[in-house]
């Protein structure tokens, strides 16, 4: 027998490009006294009374399983929550699943909907998982470009040309990570119409719903007849602080939302006890804190942006999450060049927008979870950048 | 006095961080340099910012160690002027941080620092015991800060989050 070396790892994934993110993450990993732009999560550590939410949970001996679902206690603080804060009402019975981040949830909702080759439009730029996770679940990820004339947002023309017989689904994220975009109740609308037209689903991210500075946030699943087309995917690292804790959930119809569980039960089982008793506590108790983060992140928003633009890096005033997306093009340099340089030069991370999808291309993903004086600092040192070219 | 938004944003801000440039402020809250200075003054003129202070650890210093003790008092109040003549007496003196009037087993907290443990203990017996209104005092030594006015004395505050991330 002629002796060939076999590869063991799927095509599927042999073919799926690695993250730009981690690229960066590698370069800047071995470097001394970097101020990090480039990251995506809260500066502030989980609040206290939620991090002793977690302990007290572990003192009193709970770490078994829960349901696969989660605590039917955490769902119905979700479904009160969801109510309350995005006036969307779901059942914590059968509308609501507990997830690993809500990474986990689009992953399942992903794998629940879709069959081979089945189309997901995706409106980049977006965060970097959204497109493997389409490929990973067997579908074809059809890529729209919001663009920057119109301030990141994507019109319902750029949506129907690419509607084929194969399209199961249109994926948005808003506040939008990596642009900070903000979409209206009205230009939601205008996503809705397309979706009862087309009879599509839309699997709405809204980890950052809570980072809203300038307008009410509005809720994809709150627009008329949308709460039975759309998947709504969230969770506590964003608004609550709770990277780490890895919770998400995601909020579906029944017929939906029962497959889903199917998927979530055979692959994650559940997610991690403790926290989703420190949900609990955040979702009771944790709305001062999540009012006091948002004010000190639209502070640094206003003076992240306007620093910007005063500095030569024209910058739209994003309307949520806590990054800014402001253009390099004028420093002729392409978004990698700019943040490659950038770090090595001036020890500033920052991630290339290219990494977000062909129309980041041109701009840098700026965090602003960062305190005022590393702020200040970064926009120092970007000017130095900017001068030295 | 009744804030504006604005207002009210300035105040929060300078509560943090006094020694902030009002450049900074205009652009966190979306005002001119010159709008941003014309109501930290109208703000200042009203006292609703009283002063500019600093917290600082002075275990931290050389040289300075200082002590500073927490006294509870019981005194006699004076008819007319209740407990409010007698508290009068012990602020004025320059060894005296804060004065309470308290409800519970005793009438009056007061903060003292000193240079030493001798300097607080002289201050109560001589100056403090020997007023005609104090029946007694409780001396309690602060053998460390941990928070103070809201403010953690060393906390970790190194950042945990990985340089870059999703």
């Amino acid at each position: 027998m002629e002796s060939t070396k076999r590869t063991y790892v799927s095509k599927l994934v042999h073919d799926l490009k690695p993250s730009g993110i981690r690229r960066f993450f590698d370069l800047a990993a071995g470097m001394e006294g970097v101020i990090s732009l480039g990251v995506g999560e809260p500066d502030f550590v989980t609040p206290w009374h939620i991090r002793e939410a977690a302990i007290t949970s572990l003192e009193q001996g709970y770490t078994s399983y829960t349901p696969n679902a989660g605590l039917l206690e955490l769902r119905e603080e979700i479904a009160y929550y969801m109510k309350g804060q995005f006036n969307v009402a779901y059942s914590p019975a059968d509308q609501i699943i507990v997830t690993v981040g809500a990474s986990s949830a689009i992953d399942i909702a992903l794998r629940t909907i879709l069959d081979p080759g089945d189309e997901v439009i995706v409106v980049e730029p977006c965060f970097v998982s959204y497109v493997p996770m389409v490929e990973l679940a067997g579908g074809v990820a059809v890529q729209v470009q919001a663009l920057k004339e119109n301030d990141f947002k994507i019109l319902p023309d750029q949506i129907e040309a690419v509607i084929t017989e194969k399209t199961k689904a249109i994926m948005i994220c808003s506040p939008n990570n990596p642009t900070g975009t903000m979409l209206s109740k009205s230009e939601l609308e205008g996503l809705a119409n397309l979706a009862n037209k087309y009879d599509l689903l839309v699997i709405a991210d809204e980890i950052y719903a809570e980072l809203a500075y300038d307008e009410e946030y509005t809720s994809m699943a709150a627009i008329d007849g949308m709460i039975e087309r759309t998947i709504l995917v969230s969770g506590f690292s964003k608004g609550f602080a709770m990277t780490g804790w890895r919770l998400g959930f995601v909020c579906a119809p029944v017929e939906i939302s029962n497959a889903m569980l199917k998927v979530h039960q055979y692959g994650l089982m559940c997610a991690s006890t403790m926290s989703q008793y420190a949900a609990i506590e955040a979702l009771k108790n944790g709305r001062v804190d999540v009012e006091e983060m948002v004010k000190s992140y639209r502070r640094r928003r206003n003076y992240i942006v306007q620093s910007f633009n005063e500095i030569g890096l024209e910058c739209h005033e994003p309307g949520g999450a806590f990054y800014a997306f402001p253009s390099i093009q004028s420093t002729g340099l392409t978004s990698q060049e700019f943040a490659e340089k950038l770090l090595l030069q001036e020890g500033v991370a920052v991630v290339p927008g290219d990494v977000f999808g062909a129309s980041g291309e041109g701009h840098i993903r700026c965090s602003y979870a960062s305190s005022l004086e590393q702020l200040q600092e970064a926009v120092k040192r970007i000017k130095r950048f900017i001068d030295s070219l | 006095m009744r804030l504006n938004e604005k207002e009210l944003e300035i105040v929060e801000i300078l509560e943090k961080d006094a020694r902030i440039a009002t450049e900074d402020i205009a652009k966190m809250i979306g005002l001119s340099v010159e709008e941003t200075e014309l109501s930290i003054k109208r703000l200042e003129e009203n006292k609703v910012i009283v002063r500019y202070i600093s917290i600082v650890d002075w275990t931290k210093v050389e040289e300075h160690p200082g002590v500073r003790a927490m006294i509870d008092v019981k005194v006699t109040p004076k008819r007319g002027v209740g407990f409010d003549e007698i508290a009068e007496r012990i602020y004025r003196f320059d060894e005296v941080n804060s004065v309470y009037l308290m409800s519970g087993t005793y009438d009056l907290s007061i903060i003292v620092e000193g240079k030493s443990m001798n300097e607080v203990a002289n201050f109560v017996s001589q100056k403090l015991s020997t007023l005609d209104s104090v029946i007694s005092t409780t001396t309690h030594f602060i053998l460390k800060k941990y928070k103070h006015d809201g403010i953690i004395f060393e906390p970790d505050n190194k950042d945990k989050r990985i340089v870059v991330s999703p």
